[in-house]
């Protein structure tokens, strides 16, 4: 892709655009059509472009392995952690009206949090999914070069376990 | 004007099926797929449904479009012709749309406002959800705040399936590369 | 009669997508195809349940200042909205198995599969 210098700047001025329309998607997803689904998909769509022109290699150099994954389970905790927020401030689980002194306020509140633990989980489960496909069969250098990340301990172990049953 | 629209959209959609089941190349029927899903979002665009037209707009037409492209990549791009046509399938899908055309006969016309669906739990929605909730997008407050639960579920699917792709392809391939690539950062060499 | 059509046209569609969509997963033996088959099945799905909360000179479910009172259904949205995401993760899944099938057997037709598994239980 060294070549289509087209492809590349035109990447690169797309980026910022794509990923402040998420943003909005997101934050305006009470007034107008939108959403935290919405906003994940297209946040992570500004990523797919920059895989599909950039390679897997840079791609993770831009949204790493440490990053995505845990991001995965963040969205569901705070969606799961504003539930248990309403639920320690007196009201039922996912009850908003106790977040704030006014009810309308606490909606408000709680929808934003909700709908951010949509987006986050959405974002980061479609760019791992991507990243997976296609860092699958690929030259993935960059995993070879990255024993320190917080997986490689856990995953070797793994490894070994495998290695243990196969022998 | 609408019934037009609606009448045009869905015979390109069924014109679109049908092309998928006959070609046989895999990768000119992933392109149709994205035609496919962008003709369904315009549809909804018109069934008033603006929400889910963008979904499936960036869902359908987009991701869904892409992960199949490198599915091919990783795969086949063609599908091999059939050994033997086989007429069970045929029969069973022509009796089931007759059963499922037979069960429409009954429905509600297209857009009627008296249909029983609109007058059970939407009203409460609608009429109320503005005061109790607040924000303008009724979708919204019902997806965040009414069926809090339900969307919570939702979420936890997608991690899950999320979770379930990553150690399908990931997995795999560590198995593979990293005994033979011969630098073992796991600490497994000691054992190898 | 002609009133009859027009008003069940959606609905009518909607069950040919459908059974596109059957018949792809039931005849075809390519896994690939009967992903993108159970796809079109979805999709046709969300169209019957967009198609049934459709309501005839309503205005999209956000709430308008100037005082429209007739509303498309909100619900059948949010279960397809939720649905479409929930999907497309879903056939990412489907699409992973593939991917794994095709690295196990090298093939991705439904009858080789099996004969590769009947010579295996064979030699076992």
């Amino acid at each position: 892709m060294r070549l289509y210098s087209v492809l590349r700047t035109s990447t690169k001025l797309l980026m910022p655009p794509i990923m402040l329309f998420a943003l909005y998607v997101q934050f305006h997803g009470d007034y107008g059509p939108g959403g935290g689904f919405q906003a994940g998909v297209i946040f992570a769509v500004a990523f797919i472009v920059f895989t599909l022109i950039f390679g897997p290699v840079r791609a993770r150099q831009v949204a790493p392995r440490w990053v995505t994954t845990p991001m995965c389970a963040v969205g569901v905790l705070l969606y799961a952690g504003v539930g248990l927020a309403t639920l320690l401030m007196g009201g039922e689980y996912l009850n908003y009206n106790v977040l704030a002194h006014d009810p309308h306020h606490g909606q408000h509140l709680g929808i934003l949090l909700v709908e951010l633990g949509v987006g986050i989980t959405v974002w980061a489960v479609m760019v791992s999914i991507f990243l997976a496909f296609v860092g699958h069969d690929g030259d993935d250098e960059e995993e070879d070069d990255d024993p320190a990340s917080a997986w490689g301990c856990d995953e070797g172990t793994l490894i070994d376990a495998r290695e243990d049953d196969r022998a | 004007m609408e019934h037009i629209i609606d009448i045009v959209l869905m015979a390109f959609m069924a014109v679109a099926a049908i092309v998928m089941i006959r070609l046989r190349s895999l990768f000119a029927v992933v392109m149709l797929s994205g035609i496919f899903s962008l003709l369904s979002a315009s549809l909804f665009v018109v069934l008033d449904a603006v929400d889910v037209a963008f979904t499936e707009a960036a869902v359908g037409a987009g991701i869904s479009t892409v992960l199949m492209l490198s599915t091919l990549a990783l795969t086949f791009r063609d599908e091999r012709p059939p050994r033997r046509r086989d007429p069970v399938p045929l029969v069973v899908v022509l009796v089931t749309g007759a059963a499922l055309v037979y069960g429409t006969l009954d429905m509600p016309h297209f857009g009627d406002p008296d249909a029983p669906i609109h007058h059970h739990v939407a009203p409460r929605y609608i009429v109320d959800s503005p005061v109790e909730v607040g924000p303008p997008n009724m979708v919204t407050s019902v997806l965040a705040s009414y069926r809090g639960y339900d969307t919570l579920g939702e979420t936890t699917v997608i991690f899950t399936a999320g979770i379930g792709v990553m150690v399908l392809l990931a997995g795999s391939w560590r198995r593979r590369r990293r005994p033979a690539s011969g630098r073992t950062p796991g600490g497994t060499e000691t054992r190898s | 009669m002609l009133e009859t059509v027009l008003g069940l046209y959606n609905y009518w569609i909607v069950i040919l997508l459908m059974m596109a969509g059957f018949y792809t997963v039931i005849a075809r033996g390519n896994l690939a195809k009967k992903i993108i088959g159970l796809n079109i099945f979805q999709t046709s799905v969300f169209l019957l349940y967009i198609s049934m909360g459709y309501v005839e000179g309503g205005t999209a479910p956000i709430v308008d200042p100037d005082g429209a009172d007739l509303y498309t259904n909100p619900l059948p949205s949010v279960l397809i909205l939720t649905a479409i995401v929930v999907g497309v993760a879903t056939t990412a899944l489907g699409l992973a198995l593939v991917v794994r099938i095709r690295e196990s057997y090298g093939t991705l037709e439904e009858d080789e599969i099996l004969e590769i598994e009947d010579r295996r239980d064979g030699e076992a």
